[in-house]
């Protein structure tokens, strides 16, 4: 904690859980699904249901997804913005009780039909847990660079992925490894203390078994 | 290095060398991010340059929430205080102005600076901005008075809390009126151990208060709290500077504050389920916004 966590940070309101926060679950999204999507799908759970008319977490979201920081002026207009720049949405409430009272499931498709699935939670303060990515549930909040390596689930592929990065003198600040089952789907998520290059990236994606490296920027 | 777990400590340190709890905070938060003293202050300052904006855009909008459960209250202030209508006197009226004013920005979803929350966000720049306006303070020491807001700050938030939904208004509203109102006695020349009786007396006055919004939205009664945090701030301030004494010590009060917070039913933290959210009033206009 230090000062600017107490005076700070400078955001548009109402609401650093719903607004702030929302922002950056919609700014998430737009990273895992490389860009602005063309079709989204905004399922609401909890308070984020009851209450996102109120809180502008409807707009905080779109305005993620098109790339606005928690501080952006437009983000009061965002939904007109969207329209304008062709990004089509859909919001639907649910009422299951189950996850965290503060979230949403972001069904994105992009322009070839591609679809993402990113669920956040926004926990307090405009700070979010990411947890889920398409079909793999997952924990990081996206204060780091983060990357997601999905993968086949095989032997050796985090040394082969984290030798990659030490090769350049990046320091793994977490890492973690998820999968649906074992021999199946499986996705690394990496979070690291140095900035990550496209270059980077690329030498990850071409390692055997990896199928996407996805880099997502520091949010906070 | 500081370890902000408490504000005697913090008050007790600026004493023995001197100065002000501004000038240690910065010091010791320029060595625990490892920028440059200048940099915090400028950082600080965008900050200030927020608060001023919010405070003069929220004064003439007069513009309603998307709720339509505020707005407007900001305008009726300043036309009070045009036509000379003042209770208080001005530093009062303004700041109450100027209060309503930013809360009202942030339902509105305007820029503000979250001070120490969102909810919060009016009290800390109403009751600085005026007195700067009114006693021709300059901006640098403006500027230097929300280091020292923000010092008992981290104090508060890792000794109770700053967050309605974990220790109702009382930690919201609460603690930015006891950051604001030593914030307040430093910029007006009082000493360290004023600014921690100031803290202490502003806590006090609103021990148990809870967070009851309704319809979940941080409008009524939020907006309005932050008028009554900033004169809460005020008078703590003014008390403190005429030399009064808290007899609870200040860590004492915050620990009071993090124990009543938590005997708190969850109704009263941020639920919109008690309280003021629970009137037939307010359940009837919840119905409405949410049909
Ligand atoms: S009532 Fe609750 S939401 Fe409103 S200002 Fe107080 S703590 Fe914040």
């Amino acid at each position: 904690m230090n000062v600017f966590d107490i005076i700070g940070p400078i955001m548009v309101g109402p609401s650093s859980s719903h607004t702030a926060g929302a922002v950056r679950i919609g700014k998430i999204a737009r990273a895992v699904s490389g860009g602005q999507p063309a079709m989204v799908t905004i399922e609401l759970y909890g308070s984020f249901a009851q209450t996102y008319k109120g809180h502008g977490t409807d707009k905080a979201i779109i305005a993620g997804l098109l790339g606005m920081a928690p501080d952006d002026e437009r983000i009061k207009d965002s939904l007109e913005l969207a329209r304008d720049l062709g990004m089509a949405f859909k919001f639907k409430k649910s009422g299951n009780k189950a996850v965290h009272p503060n979230t949403a499931l972001i069904a994105a498709v992009d322009s070839q039909g591609k679809k993402t699935i990113v669920q956040g939670s926004s926990v307090g303060g405009g700070r979010i847990m990411v947890n889920r990515i398409n079909e793999i549930n997952v924990k990081f909040n996206g204060e780091y660079y983060t990357l997601l390596v999905p993968h086949h689930d095989t032997p050796g592929m985090i040394a082969a992925v984290t030798n990659l990065l030490a090769d350049q003198g990046i320091n793994i600040a977490e890492m973690n490894m998820y999968r649906s089952q074992r021999g199946g789907e499986a996705m690394m998520v990496i979070e690291t203390d140095q900035a990550i290059n496209e270059e980077l990236v690329s030498l990850i994606e071409a390692v055997n078994s990896v199928k996407k490296a996805v880099l997502i920027k520091p949010i906070y | 290095m500081i370890s902000y777990d408490s504000v005697q400590e913090l008050a007790d340190k600026a004493t023995k060398k001197g100065k002000p709890i501004s000038a240690l905070v910065l010091a010791d938060q320029a060595l625990q991010m490892e920028r440059s003293q200048q940099d915090l202050i400028e950082e600080m300052n965008k900050s200030l340059q927020v608060m001023a904006e919010a405070a003069s855009k929220g004064i003439n909008s007069g513009s309603k929430s998307a709720s339509g459960l505020s707005g407007g209250d900001a305008l009726k202030m300043k036309q009070a205080i045009h036509a000379g209508q003042s209770l208080g006197g001005m530093v009062l009226s303004e700041t109450l102005a100027k209060a309503l004013a930013i809360a009202e920005v942030n339902a509105c979803m305007g820029r503000i600076v979250a001070a120490p929350t969102a909810g919060s966000c009016g009290i800390i720049p109403a009751v600085l901005l005026t007195l700067k306006e009114a006693y021709d303070l300059t901006e640098e020491q403006v500027v230097m008075s929300l280091f020292t807001a923000a010092g008992l700050g981290m104090v508060i938030a890792k000794k109770a809390s700053i967050s309605g939904a974990e220790g109702g208004c009382q930690a919201e509203c609460g603690s930015a009126a006891a950051m604001a109102a030593a914030a307040a006695v430093e910029l007006m020349g009082g000493t360290p151990q004023m600014c921690a009786h100031a803290c202490a007396i502003a806590i006090k006055s609103v021990l148990g208060l809870v967070c009851d919004p309704v319809a979940g939205l941080v409008e009524v009664p939020c907006v309005k709290r932050n008028a009554s945090g900033a004169a809460n701030a005020l008078i703590a301030a003014e008390m403190a500077l005429a030399g009064i004494e808290s007899v609870i010590p200040v860590d004492e009060v915050i620990a009071a504050m993090k124990d009543i917070g938590d005997a708190m039913p969850k109704t009263l933290k941020e639920t919109a389920e008690g309280g003021l959210a629970d009137t037939p009033t307010a359940k009837k206009m919840a119905r409405e916004i949410f049909r």
